[in-house]
């Protein structure tokens, strides 16, 4: 794809591809605690909260980032400070944060005076769009959320695979939580410019799951699952631009096609259902 | 003269969803104490250990913990794994996750904590398996990872769900062992259905069916054990010297 390269010299497709490496990066690092901890519904629901704010920012003539951000980083704490042992259903929670968002986001952008933007754009992302401000915005999210890693990772690793035994040892679990969901906020915010509200799950799973089939160890999990966002964010970028495809469906449809091929493969090599954790109930 | 307690339950009453599970219990855990209890399913005996160990806060009476013991210097072992199997961690991983302490949150895990690691897989006969995943171990070797893992905090106490229910008897003895020697230091706590198991190990008894229905002093005979299953059982009691198997 040489048409690709020849793009390059644009700026808005310079921006694409900066935008694209960020939301790799975060898919990666992000990524498998939302797929070990069971959080794909909990990030589908933030993102498609976020929208609410989105849509108020639109009607106030605000950034539409700005109220992304907000939403995301409310849901973020609120969920984060649910007390899920005593109440009823945590997934209803969940949906009712993901349908009102989304309600509240439709109903200002309807109402928004004169010309009416594309509800395709946010839904689906137009990583083509992003302009240079914007990311300036997501590298500074972008850093956050790899510092608040960075620093608690030894807490958050332990609230993510047992709550139960980080608050035996004393840990405050609560807070790691919040600052976990938050880290998931901060890049639901980044991957919505990429690929939209609807496919943001698509990509915090995908790379991540791939993955956990390979791997074992969770720092090698990050580093292959980074890898493999950014393989799928610039193929998917590059497809959508040599095939003029949407350019985050054609991601995630990438991201898709390389999931079932290490799936086939894992299988036909005997490697079984066992490396395929979120498939797993025990 | 009775040392004082190092946790102390007053009058504790707990449930969920308005349903009381534990009620009016007071029970003290002494120094080098080793406490067996025993009941029957669904009678509160894992309920009143997650009170004891600060997890769950009662709806009415209090626990006094006595320093050093206090929560986050409690060691515990689930019955089951309360974590998800297909997580990518290794055997010393999880054991390492031991060593979290309030205190040291923002720092790495410092080479002195992986000595204590290594110390302790050795101890439970883990060693050559520190290296395997966690979803390729079998039922009884995690049932020792998560042993080692309760045990390498260094606790003030430990508390045991269950420890024997999946675990073969080889295993069973370097438990066994295990539990005595740290029983020299601290207070052990063990939910078993098999005091017989234990029984060398054992210096109290308390049977939990919704209160404590017998305790300590108390002579442990038929009818309160029937009393705390809510049937005729097969009696296993322990004193100083054993008396064994009192048949219905």
């Amino acid at each position: 794809m040489p048409g690709f390269f020849d793009a390059l010299s644009y700026e808005f497709m310079r921006n694409a591809v900066l935008a694209g490496l960020l939301a790799a990066v975060l898919c990666g690092i992000v990524g498998p605690f939302v797929v070990v901890k069971r959080l794909a519904f909990l990030s589908d629901g933030i993102s498609h909260a976020a929208f609410g704010g989105m849509g108020l920012c639109f009607y106030l003539g605000l950034d539409p980032l700005l109220g992304a951000m907000a939403v995301a980083l409310l849901c973020a704490v609120a969920l984060g400070l649910v007390d899920t042992e005593t109440i009823r259903s945590y997934d209803a929670v969940i949906g009712v944060f993901w349908a009102v968002g989304l309600a509240v986001g439709i109903v200002f952008v309807y109402k928004t005076p004169g010309y009416a933007p594309n509800l395709m754009t946010y839904l689906f992302g137009n990583i083509l769009l992003v302009s240079r401000h914007e990311i300036g915005v997501l590298l500074v999210l972008a850093v956050s959320v790899f510092l608040i890693l960075a620093l608690f990772w030894k807490g958050i690793v332990a609230v993510a695979f047992d709550e139960v035994f980080a608050r035996v040892q004393g840990a405050p679990v609560r807070v790691l939580m919040v600052l976990l969901l938050t880290m998931i906020a901060l890049s639901v915010v980044i991957l919505i410019q990429v690929v939209g509200i609807i496919l943001v799950v698509a990509l915090l799973t995908i790379p991540p799951l791939i993955g956990l089939m390979l791997l074992k160890d969770l720092r090698g999990v990050l580093i292959l699952s980074t890898a493999i966002g950014v393989a799928i964010t610039l193929g998917g970028l590059g497809l959508s631009y040599v095939y003029d495809l949407p350019s985050g469906p054609a991601i995630i449809m990438l991201g898709a096609v390389l999931l079932f091929a290490v799936y086939a493969g894992r299988k036909l090599r005997g490697g079984g259902w066992r490396s395929l954790p979120a498939l797993r109930r025990e | 003269m009775p040392e004082l307690p190092v946790i102390a339950a007053h009058h504790v009453t707990f449930g969920y969803n308005r349903e009381t599970v534990v009620e009016d219990v007071s029970l003290e855990i002494r120094p080098r104490d080793f406490l067996a209890i025993i009941g029957p399913n669904g009678g509160g005996k894992t309920t009143l250990v997650k009170i004891l160990l600060g997890l769950l806060r009662p709806w009415s009476g209090e626990v006094v913990w006595t320093p050093p013991v206090r929560p986050g210097r409690m060691g515990y072992v689930p019955q089951f794994s309360t974590f998800d199997k297909g997580f990518p961690l290794r055997v010393s991983d999880v054991v390492l996750m031991g060593r979290l302490d309030r205190r040291s949150l923002l720092r790495p895990y410092l080479k002195k904590d992986r000595i204590e690691v290594g110390r302790v897989l050795e101890r439970l006969a883990l060693t050559h398996l520190a290296a395997e995943h966690v979803s390729e171990i079998s039922g009884g070797q995690l049932q020792r990872v998560l042993i080692a893992r309760a045990v390498v905090s260094d606790p003030e106490v430990l508390f045991l769900d269950e420890p024997t229910a999946s675990i073969d008897a080889e295993s069973r003895e370097t438990l066994t062992g295990l539990l005595e020697e740290l029983n020299r230091r601290i207070p052990v706590v063990v939910i078993t259905h098999d005091v017989t198991g234990l029984a060398p190990l054992v210096r109290r008894i308390a049977c939990v069916n919704r209160r404590l229905v017998c305790h300590e002093g108390s002579e442990l005979d038929a009818r309160t054990l029937e009393e705390a299953y809510g049937g005729p059982v097969e009696v296993v009691t322990h004193g100083v010297q054993h008396r064994i198997l009192h048949r219905h």
